[in-house]
C-alpha cells in the first residue's frame, strides 16, 4: 500500500525535459527525502503533485485510487499540503486568520473556535505557534511552522517540503526535524525536498535521487552511505579534463582574506572566506545555490560591503571600494543577475559606453560616433545577434550575456569575476562564453569563476574551491578531483570533509 | 464561444498624435450629459472648447500665454522625472522662483532691463533649486520619500507667500495683499505688442531644447537615463547614483523656478497668492503626456493651453458655470492619460 504512487511522469519546458519517465512511490509514515542536484527536477516533479504543473504524461495515485490533480485545490482535498520556499502568508494577519484563509466554509468566522482548533493541532504535533500572534512579527522558522500546521489544519496526510533548512538557522532546524518526527509518529508521511547529505541521513527513512530529470533509483537510508549518495546524485564516475594544457600559474593578483558579510536576513552568508586566484589560472567556486555565491560575487563587484576582512587585487586593496574604483584597478565582472547589470531599457550603444562613459566624452559632450563605433566593433567580435540602436531588453538572455562580457573583457582587464556566466543560456552561447573565460586565463588573467552548475567548473577551472554554508570546505586541483569528493563537499557532509578538506586545503 | 485576451505590445508612434483627437471625442461623449443638464447645447459647447480658441488670432495667442508656465513646468518634471526623482514640488518651486521675482523687481529700481532680466532669471532659478534643495538633500542622504517631501513643503511656501503679502510685502498704495508692482527694468518684454505673449515664452522654448541637448547628447544626461531606468545597474557602472539624483532634482527646481519668475515678470508684474494655482502640478501631467521626452513637452503644454483657454471660452459663450469648464477638462486629461497607457495593450482572439 503506497500513500502516493507516481508512475512514468514525463514534463518538458520548452527543449528541456524536466522529468523524464519517473517512478516515485511513498510510504504511509515515512520521511521520503527527494536529493538531486538544482535543476535535477526535484520541484518540478512535486509541483506537479502538488497540482501547480500538469505533467505531459504519467499517472499519480493516491492511496492506490488514481488521482487527476489539476490544481492545488485537488491536491488538498487529497490531503496533500506543499510548503514552499517562498511563503503565502498574509504578513499583516494573524496565524490563525491565515490558516482558515481560504478554507474556511462559512461566512462568519468564530475566532474562538478556530483558535481553539489551532491550539489543539499545534498541541498533537508539536508544533508550537501562538495562533494571535501577527505573521510580520514571527521570525522565518516561526512562519514556516505555521506554513506546515496550514497544510495540516487542511487535513493532509502527505506533506511536501521544498528544501525546508535552506532558511532556517542550526537551532530551528533542529526543531523542524523533530516536528517531522512528530508527524511521522501520527502517521503521516512527509516529502522532504533537500541537497544537502547530512540532514537525508539524519530524518529519512528512504531516499530518491534524481539527476537531469530522471530518477536514479530510491535506497532505505540503513542501506547506504553518503559517499554513495554523492556520486549518485553527481553521477559523474571521472572528469574527462581534456582542455587544460599545463601552464604554470604566475603571481597571486586576486587575494581573498577572512571575508564575512551578513545575507538580507541578518544571518551570516559568508564565514572568514580566504583564498587567492593567480594570473593565468581559473579557479572555480562550486556549490549549490544559496551558499554564499550570491553575496561573494556583489563584494567583489563593489556591490555589497564585507563586514570585516578584506580583498586586494595586485597587492590594492579595494575592500569596500565603489564599483567605479574597481573598474579602475583593471577588474571586470560580470553579474549573477544580468538585468542588474546593464540598464534594459538603454541601447546597446549606450550600454557599451556607460562603464566606461570618460573614453566617450569630450567636454561633457557624448562622442556619438566613437561609442558606436565601438559598439559596431565588439557586435562583430563577439558575434552579438543585434544593432548598436537595439534596446537591451530584446535582446536574448545569451546576446545580453555577449554585450556585458564584451563590455568587459574589451578593457583587458586583470582578474575577471564570472558570477553564473552561462546560467539560463543556450548550449552555443554557453560554449562561447566559456571560450572566452579560457582565452582571458591564457592572455594572463585571474579569472574567478562561481558557478552552480558543477559541469562547467570542471570543464574549465584549474582548481576547484567548494563553498558551503558560507565557507570554503575545500580546494582540489581538478585534475584530482572526483565526484564522491565533490559531492560530498557540495552536501556540506559532516562525515567526510574534515579528511577532504585537511588533504587539499593548503592550495 | 470566442474567447479574447488581453497582451502588452506597444502601440506605433503615430498613435501618440492620434490619442488627442480621439480623447476629445470620448470626452465628448461622457460630458454631453452633463452640459445638456446645465442647459446647453453639447455641440456648441464643444466648438467653444476646441474650435473658437483656434480660430482667432488673439485666443491662438491666449493659449501660447498659457502654455509659457507649463512649457516650464513640464520640463522641470522631464528633468527630474528621467532620474527618477519623483518631484511633485514643481509648485513649490514655481513659488519660489515667484517670491524671489517679486524681490528683486522690488530692490533693482532703475536698472535697465539688460541688467534687470538676467538677474531675474538667474535669481529665480536660484530660489527654485534652494526650495528643492532640501527633499533632494533627504532623499539621498536618509532616503526620505522625495513624493512626500516635495508635497508638503508646496504648503509650506503657500504660507510663507501668504505671511509676507499680508504682512512686510502688501501693496503700500493699494492695500492689497499682494506685492508691489515689480521695477520696469525687470519686466519681460512683449513678443507682440497689445497682448499677454512675453519674453517667458522663449526662455520656455531655449530650456526645453537645452534640456532635449543634455539628456541626449551629454554624459551628464546619460547618466541621468540609466540611473532612472535602473539604478543598481547604473551604480554598477561605476555611475555616482546619489549625487546624479541630487544634481538633477536641483536643476530641475531650477527650471520650476524660472516659470515662476515668468509669471510674475510677464503677466501679473506683482506677487499675488493665486500666482501659479496647479501649474506645478499641471507639469506633472504635461511631463507624462511627453512621455517624458523634453521635445514632447511642447505639444503636450500647447494642447493643455488650448484646454485652459478653451474651458474658459466656453463658459464665457454659453453661461454655463465655468466649473463645467473645468470638469470637461479633467475629463479630457483623464482620457488622455488613460489613452496613453491602454495604447499598450491588445485584445486578441484566442
Amino acid at each position: 500500500m503506497d500513500a502516493i504512487k507516481m508512475q512514468d511522469i514525463t514534463k518538458r519546458f520548452g527543449d528541456v525535459l524536466a522529468n523524464n519517465q519517473i517512478n516515485f512511490n511513498l510510504k504511509p509514515a515515512e520521511i521520503h527525502a527527494l536529493l538531486g542536484e538544482n535543476g535535477a527536477g526535484k520541484t518540478t516533479l512535486m509541483r506537479i503533485l502538488y497540482g501547480l504543473y500538469h505533467s505531459d504524461s504519467g499517472k499519480i495515485f493516491v492511496n492506490e485510487k488514481l488521482a487527476h490533480i489539476s490544481s492545488p485545490k485537488d491536491a488538498i482535498q487529497l490531503g496533500i499540503g506543499m510548503v514552499t520556499q517562498h511563503f503565502t502568508l498574509v504578513p499583516t494577519l494573524t496565524v490563525a486568520e491565515n490558516l482558515v484563509l481560504g478554507s474556511s466554509g462559512t461566512a462568519i468566522l468564530n475566532a474562538k473556535k478556530i483558535q481553539a482548533e489551532i491550539a489543539e493541532a499545534s498541541q498533537r504535533f508539536g508544533i508550537p505557534v501562538n495562533p494571535a500572534a501577527l505573521i510580520r512579527h514571527l521570525s522565518v522558522g516561526e512562519r514556516q511552522r505555521v506554513e506546515i500546521l496550514k497544510a495540516l489544519y487542511r487535513n493532509a496526510r502527505v506533506l511536501i517540503l521544498d528544501e525546508p533548512t535552506a532558511v532556517l538557522v542550526p537551532q530551528e532546524v533542529d526543531a523542524l526535524f523533530e516536528s517531522l518526527e512528530r508527524l511521522r509518529k501520527e502517521g503521516l508521511s512527509v516529502i522532504f525536498i533537500t541537497h544537502k547529505l547530512n540532514e537525508v541521513m539524519t530524518v529519512c527513512d528512504r531516499i530518491s535521487v534524481l539527476r537531469d530529470g530522471c530518477m536514479f533509483g530510491t535506497v532505505e537510508k540503513a542501506a547506504t552511505t553518503q559517499t554513495e549518495l554523492a556520486c549518485l546524485m553527481v553521477g559523474r564516475e571521472n572528469f574527462g579534463v581534456t582542455r587544460q594544457a599545463e601552464r604554470q600559474p604566475g603571481k597571486s593578483l586576486l587575494k581573498i582574506e577572512n571575508l564575512c558579510v551578513l545575507d538580507k536576513k541578518g544571518l551570516p552568508a559568508l564565514k572568514e572566506i580566504s583564498f587567492d586566484v593567480r594570473a593565468g589560472e581559473i579557479l572555480g567556486i562550486a556549490g549549490v545555490s544559496g551558499n554564499g555565491q550570491s553575496e561573494l560575487s556583489q563584494i567583489l563587484a563593489g556591490m555589497l560591503k564585507p563586514t570585516s576582512g578584506n580583498f586586494l587585487v595586485d597587492e590594492q586593496d579595494l575592500t569596500g571600494a565603489e564599483p567605479a574604483q574597481i573598474t579602475a584597478a583593471k577588474v571586470g565582472c560580470i553579474l549573477e543577475d544580468r538585468h542588474s547589470a546593464v540598464v534594459s531599457e538603454l541601447s546597446v550603444t549606450e550600454n557599451v559606453a556607460l562603464m566606461h562613459l570618460d573614453q566617450f566624452t569630450k567636454q561633457g559632450v557624448l562622442d556619438r560616433k566613437m561609442m558606436r563605433k565601438e559598439a559596431e566593433k565588439l557586435i562583430a567580435e563577439y558575434q552579438i545577434k543585434a544593432s548598436p540602436d537595439d534596446r537591451i531588453r530584446t535582446l536574448s538572455g545569451g546576446n545580453m550575456q555577449k554585450v556585458i562580457l564584451a563590455r568587459t573583457l574589451s578593457q583587458s582587464p586583470k582578474v575577471v569575476i564570472a558570477a553564473q556566466p552561462t546560467r539560463g543560456l543556450d548550449i552555443g552561447a554557453t560554449e562561447y562564453i566559456r571560450s572566452k573565460l579560457l582565452e582571458q586565463r591564457d592572455r594572463g588573467a585571474a579569472v574567478l569563476l562561481i558557478s552552480e552548475d558543477l559541469d562547467e567548473i570542471i570543464s574549465i577551472s584549474d582548481r576547484i574551491a567548494v563553498i558551503y554554508e558560507g565557507s570554503i570546505i575545500g580546494i582540489v586541483p581538478t585534475q584530482t578531483a572526483n565526484a564522491a569528493q565533490l559531492g560530498l563537499m557540495m552536501s556540506g557532509s559532516t562525515l567526510k570533509n574534515r579528511e577532504v578538506a585537511s588533504g587539499t586545503i593548503s592550495n | 464561444m470566442a474567447q479574447f485576451r488581453i497582451e502588452r505590445s506597444p502601440a506605433p508612434v503615430w498613435m501618440r498624435f492620434l490619442i488627442p483627437l480621439i480623447a476629445v471625442v470620448i470626452t465628448f461623449i461622457i460630458t454631453s450629459i452633463l452640459i445638456i443638464w446645465a442647459g446647453a447645447n453639447p455641440l456648441e459647447a464643444y466648438y467653444y472648447f476646441f474650435i473658437a480658441p483656434l480660430s482667432s488670432r488673439v485666443s491662438l495667442i491666449e493659449i501660447l500665454v498659457k502654455s509659457t508656465p507649463l512649457l516650464l513646468t513640464g520640463a522641470a518634471v522631464t528633468f527630474a522625472f528621467s532620474a527618477s526623482f519623483w518631484n511633485i514640488g514643481a509648485e513649490g518651486q514655481l513659488i519660489a522662483g515667484a517670491m524671489m521675482a517679486a524681490w528683486l523687481g522690488m530692490v533693482l529700481k532703475g536698472v535697465p532691463p539688460i541688467i534687470g532680466i538676467p538677474i531675474m532669471l538667474v535669481g529665480g532659478f536660484i530660489a527654485g533649486v534652494l526650495w528643492a534643495l532640501l527633499p533632494a538633500w533627504l532623499k539621498v542622504k536618509l532616503e526620505v520619500d522625495e513624493v512626500v517631501t516635495t508635497l508638503l513643503l508646496n504648503s509650506v511656501i503657500l504660507f510663507l507667500v501668504s505671511f509676507f503679502l499680508n504682512g512686510p510685502w502688501r501693496d503700500p498704495i493699494s492695500g492689497w495683499p499682494q506685492s508691489a508692482e515689480i521695477a520696469s527694468g525687470t519686466m519681460f518684454f512683449k513678443l507682440i505688442p497689445r497682448s499677454r505673449l512675453h519674453f517667458g515664452f522663449i526662455i520656455a522654448i531655449a530650456v526645453i531644447l537645452i534640456e532635449w541637448f543634455v539628456l541626449s547628447r551629454m554624459s551628464f544626461g546619460l547618466r541621468m537615463r540609466a540611473v532612472g531606468m535602473g539604478k543598481e545597474a547604473a551604480r554598477f557602472a561605476g555611475i555616482n547614483v546619489q549625487r546624479t539624483m541630487l544634481v538633477s532634482a536641483l536643476i530641475s527646481g531650477g527650471i520650476a523656478g524660472l516659470a515662476g519668475v515668468g509669471e510674475v515678470a510677464g503677466i501679473h508684474y506683482h506677487l499675488i497668492e493665486a500666482i501659479s494655482s496647479g501649474l506645478g502640478y499641471n507639469g506633472i501631467i504635461v511631463a507624462t503626456l511627453a512621455g517624458l521626452n523634453p521635445l514632447g513637452v511642447i505639444p503636450a503644454a500647447l494642447f493643455m493651453g488650448l484646454i485652459d483657454t478653451g474651458a474658459q471660452s466656453v463658459s464665457r459663450a454659453l453661461g454655463v458655470p465655468i466649473y463645467l469648464g473645468t470638469v470637461v477638462q479633467a475629463t479630457l486629461l483623464l482620457v488622455t492619460l488613460g489613452l496613453f497607457v491602454l495604447q499598450n495593450y491588445r485584445i486578441r482572439r484566442v
